[in-house]
């Protein structure tokens, strides 16, 4: 078959992640040859300054090795830079005479550094700081020793300042503003950063506009301009050994513009990285995408996969620009900026500076929402800031603790809570599910090159569980490989099978009218014959959700517990939890119960945490059995397998209690009624309270009633388990009538709106308790009609499904295929 | 019960669920056969390589079935774990005649009269 060709430019990191991203998609849909005018295979750029501080080797930040490349089928010519394109013969043409056809061709050829236009700056000595060659050259002045002047005091110039003291050189930044890393940081940041630079030996000289640089043979100093130089020294001169021009960087254009290209700044490009002529694609710094350039890999990366989505030919990927943030990648020092950190007009900042500890933090926002913001000395929530930042969430609701971070006092599972990751010893545990210590993470990262949350899961297992690890981990990857792009875009697909999020699979199922998986799986057109174990049960679920009564559910699709009705345990037994409303018990169900567990030899009888009785241990084959009898004695299926409604704890209230405001035992028993047998996108948990001594833990439920006197509080998004949430409150109503139907209301909203694997408390922490108010408190006709959609859809879901077990549905389920008695083997 | 050169007839192709699995139970254990969407027929023991979760109760897809209980990916065609998982569970030969499923046992351990398939990388 004859392949059609396809040529890349430039054998950086937004070129070869395309390619990458075009592997997975059409593996041999093209012929690729590589140009890389530098003499090595794809390497990681950003980690050049760990090279250069030598904390890290050139073998060790190879991405790409010759043997992809050769597994690959990719032809690679290193060292070879491209002088022309032939657009209308669609050839390439390299400096030394090399020739190439193309029927598509990618531009990726990244930035050239900014050279300040001033005298003396072809001079030997003179540096930049953007490839393996500059690196070389600075440690080779290093090793001289002696005097090294910094020109620029953002990332690039702190990161080689740093590097540079480090291998023993006498270090001076100069920068033309006062304010280090100006497009980064805030005064308040940059003078605490510029201070523990200080301590660590660099000098700066600040306000200063390089003249020129002087020297006959080799550089020897650099002068200032006198206008600025009124602070401080002697007439504006410093000597130097070294100089390094670490100003800025503007996009390499030169190959675009020599064949014709439509460039500004940039090559421009539109949303599907497409330049002015169809069969040239562009990617990574030397873009501009609606006006914007990027200089960090993050946004590239998110254009190499819009890009190899067109090459693949597929045609629905879009890139939409991008938000970033930085981190200053100097070891020691933790920073952390991202978005409109400065503030300004309609913009509120909130603060919290504690200058004993070093740290200080910034967030602008902007409507209730964060715009941007700045951290130093602890940057632990950076992530979760830029998460909430990303997905627009309103923070009204949290303001009070925003800055405290994410971390809660009642997390569990790993210990006391550690700040820095990147101080934390080698054996400490960082994933407690898995048993995971940062030293193994640490090492899979470096040794298998791992970039991603993703890649760290499939190696390591840490934050693969529960996911409360997820944070520290993102840490590690950041202060391991440097940069912010390990983290979760908000575009994240559903699952591998598929380029779309969540919301897009959803939005497409009610405006196409998708009524089936396989019928989800070819619109969207999925990449993977049957889906897999992440995508169909969430497809299962959606569809159930928009087609209620209509849909039929694919028992196939679910994962086992919800298949089988039970919970699986490590044994492959299972264990039956049934219903007890609202906790409430009698004599004849704890008999039967009984009654039960000795007819079928149940090994453990255990009262759960959810006020109620677990039968553990039980056969298979036996289930059908068990639920009969117990379906005979009035039980119904408690769901503690479910992503349903578990259970409605209550307290003993009015009836009883001598604190008791009102009757929360019936309150609970009516709301467990009404909502037993929801599925929903993860487990729900309800609570009713009679008093506000709340024996019955209402403000970590799901959905909370705590009774008043005047009536009834109700709290929504708590969470006990992995990661303790306290509810936020919702509003107060008064009749038992009104608890209902802002209860079916909410958790119609959740049912809509979340996320499959979502529970309540991460779902409103990421669309904000505003938007929940809006539609429920605020809005009469939205809540009522949430609660009738509620309610319509509970018609068709309270069906036991023990009953129907009991009584022989799916009894396959349930029995071997077969059982071979042993046999001899007849030859 | 037909044995003919140890090929055991277990049962009718459609008395396992598309992209389902059954349990056979034999005095070697429990081996799980798996259907695909193109009703192809895999045999596996019911144990996962991981901590011996039984396969057959998993999700599956392709030609790769979920373990319940940590989500291990093992291929139904080598009975190896995928991604970057490592280990392997023991395979069987099935097919299929007239509709009817048909299975033959991997020898317990040393060489049996079936061919023992093995696994590439026993690890
Ligand atoms: C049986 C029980 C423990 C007990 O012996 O008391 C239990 C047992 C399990 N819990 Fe639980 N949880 C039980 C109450 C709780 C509670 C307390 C409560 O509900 O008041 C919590 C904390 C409250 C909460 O969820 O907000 C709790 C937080 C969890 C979590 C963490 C959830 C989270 O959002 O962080 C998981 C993991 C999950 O669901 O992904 C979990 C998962 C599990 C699973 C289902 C693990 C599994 O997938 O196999 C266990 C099933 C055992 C079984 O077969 O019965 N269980 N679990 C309790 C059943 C209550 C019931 O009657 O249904
Ligand atoms: C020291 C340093 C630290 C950094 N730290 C971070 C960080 O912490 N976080 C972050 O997100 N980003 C960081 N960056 C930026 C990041 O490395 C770049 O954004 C990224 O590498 C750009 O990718 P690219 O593919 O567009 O360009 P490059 O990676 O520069 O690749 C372009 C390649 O094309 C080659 N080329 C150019 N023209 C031609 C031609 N005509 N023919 C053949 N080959 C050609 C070049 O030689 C080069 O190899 C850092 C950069 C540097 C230099
Ligand atoms: S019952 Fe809950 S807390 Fe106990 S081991 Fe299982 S998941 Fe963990
Ligand atoms: S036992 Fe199968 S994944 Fe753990």
């Amino acid at each position: 078959m004859n392949r059609e060709k396809l040529v890349l430019v430039g054998n950086g990191m937004a070129g070869v992640r395309t390619l990458e991203e075009l592997l997975k998609l059409a593996p041999d849909k093209y012929d690729v040859t590589v140009f890389g005018a530098e003499p090595h295979p794809n390497y990681n750029r950003i980690l050049l300054s760990p090279v250069l501080a030598g904390e890290k080797t050139v073998d060790q930040i190879i991405l790409n090795d010759e043997a992809w490349y050769d597994g690959h089928g990719i032809t690679l010519h290193k060292g070879r830079m491209v002088t022309r394109i032939d657009r209308r013969q669609r050839r390439v043409r390299t400096a030394d005479g090399l020739e190439a056809a193309y029927d598509r061709l990618i531009l990726a050829t990244g930035s050239h550094p900014f050279m300040l236009p001033v005298p003396g700056r072809d001079l030997p000595g003179v540096v930049t700081f953007r490839d393996i060659h500059d690196v070389d050259r600075m440690l080779a002045a290093a090793a001289r020793g002696g005097r090294a002047v910094v020109i620029g005091g953002g990332l690039l110039g702190l990161e080689a300042a740093s590097g540079l003291s480090k291998r023993g050189m006498d270090v001076t930044v100069v920068h033309l503003l006062e304010t280090l890393m100006e497009r980064q940081l805030d005064a308040a940041a940059a003078a605490l950063l510029k201070q523990s630079l200080e301590a660590r030996g660099i000098k700066f000289l600040t306000g200063r506009e390089t003249q020129a640089i002087l020297g006959d043979d080799h550089v020897r100093g650099v002068r200032f301009k006198p206008a600025l130089s009124k602070v401080e020294g002697d007439g504006g001169e410093v000597a130097a050994d070294l100089v390094v021009m670490a100003v800025g960087i503007k996009p390499n254009i030169d190959l675009a513009k020599s064949a014709g290209l439509y460039c500004e700044r940039g090559v421009i490009v539109n949303d599907t990285m497409q330049t002015y002529d169809p069969r040239i694609y562009a990617v990574g710094e030397c873009v501009q995408h609606r006006g914007r350039s990027y200089g960090l890999v993050a946004p590239l990366f998110e254009q190499a996969r819009v890009c190899a989505n067109h090459l693949a030919e597929l045609g629905f990927a879009r890139y939409g620009g991008s938000v970033t943030s930085t981190k200053l990648k100097v070891t020691g020092i933790d920073l952390f900026s991202a978005g409109d950190f400065q503030g300004g007009a309609g913009t509120e900042e909130i603060v919290l500076k504690d200058a004993t500890r070093g740290v200080y933090k910034k967030l602008v926002l902007k409507d209730n929402r964060i715009v941007g913001g700045v951290l130093y000395g602890d940057t632990v929530d950076g992530s979760w800031y830029f998460q909430l930042m990303k997905d627009g969430t309103d923070v009204a609701h949290l303001r009070d603790h925003l800055l405290f971070g994410q971390a809660h006092l009642g997390d569990s599972g790993h210990g006391e809570k550690v700040s820095q990751v990147a101080a934390m010893p080698d054996h400490a545990e960082i994933c407690g599910c898995n048993g995971v210590c940062k030293g193994a993470i640490v090492r899979a990262i470096i040794d298998r090159k791992l970039f991603t949350l993703d890649e760290v899961r499939a190696h390591t297992k840490a934050s693969s569980s529960c996911g409360s690890c997820t944070g520290l981990v993102e840490e590690l990857l950041a202060s391991t490989v440097g940069a912010d792009y390990t983290q979760t875009p908000k575009t994240r697909p559903l699952c591998p099978c598929t380029h779309y999020t969540h919301e897009e699979v959803r939005r497409a199922i009610l405006d196409n009218e998708l009524k089936t998986i396989p019928a989800v799986r070819a619109f969207m057109e999925w990449k993977t014959p049957d889906g897999c174990h992440i995508c169909r049960p969430a497809l299962n679920y959606y569809l159930i959700c928009a087609w209620p009564g209509e849909y039929a559910d694919d028992a196939q699709s679910r994962f086992i517990n919800e298949r089988a009705h039970a919970n699986i345990q490590k044994d492959g037994t299972y264990s039956v939890v049934p219903r007890i409303w609202g906790g409430i018990t009698s004599p004849q169900q704890l008999r039967a119960i009984a009654d039960v567990a000795e007819k079928y030899r149940v090994p453990t009888v255990k009262i759960t945490g959810g006020q109620r009785i677990d039968l553990l241990g039980v056969k298979k084959e036996d289930l059908p059995k068990v639920w009969g009898d117990l379906a005979e004695a009035g039980f119904v299926s408690g769901h503690a397998y479910g992503k349903a409604l578990r259970t409605v704890k209550t307290c003993v209230g009015s009836e009883w209690c001598r604190f008791g405001t009102q009757d929360s035992t019936t309150m609970g028993i009516r709301l467990e009624k009404m909502t037993w047998g929801a599925w929903t996108p993860h487990k729900v948990k309800m609570a009713v309270s009679g008093c506000p001594r709340n024996c019955a833990e209402a403000t970590i439920k799901d959905f909370g009633v705590v009774a008043v006197d005047s009536g009834w509080e109700l709290h929504v998004g708590g969470n006990g388990g992995v990661k303790v949430r306290a509810t936020d409150l919702l509003c107060k109503v008064e009749t038992m009538e009104e608890v209902e139907e802002y209860c079916a209301a909410f958790l119609q909203l959740y049912r809509e709106d979340a996320r499959y694997l979502e529970r309540t408390a991460p779902w409103i922490e990421r669309v904000g308790l505003e938007f929940v108010r809006k539609s429920i408190v605020d809005d009469e006709e939205n809540r009522r009609r949430l609660a009738a959609r509620f309610r319509d859809s509970q018609q068709h879901a309270q069906k036991d499904p023990w009953a129907e077990r009991a009584a022989g549905v799916q009894r396959q389920e349930f029995a071997p295929l077969k059982t071979v008695p042993a046999v001899r083997a007849v030859a | 019960m037909t044995v003919k050169e140890n090929w055991i007839e277990i049962g009718p192709l459609q008395d396992i669920p598309r992209l389902g699995a059954r349990v056979v139970r034999t005095p070697q254990g429990d081996i799980a056969v798996f259907r695909a969407a193109d009703d192809a027929v895999f045999a596996l023991d019911d144990r996962c390589p991981h901590k011996g979760g039984p396969l057959s109760q998993g999700i599956v897809y392709d030609r790769r079935v979920a373990c319940p209980l940590h989500n291990w990916v093992i291929s139904l065609e080598s009975g190896e774990a995928t991604g970057a998982d490592r280990g392997c569970t023991r395979r069987h030969e099935v097919k299929i005649e007239n509709g009817r499923i048909l299975l033959r046992l991997a020898a317990a351990h040393g060489a049996g009269p079936a061919a023992e398939p093995r696994c590439a990388s026993a690890r």
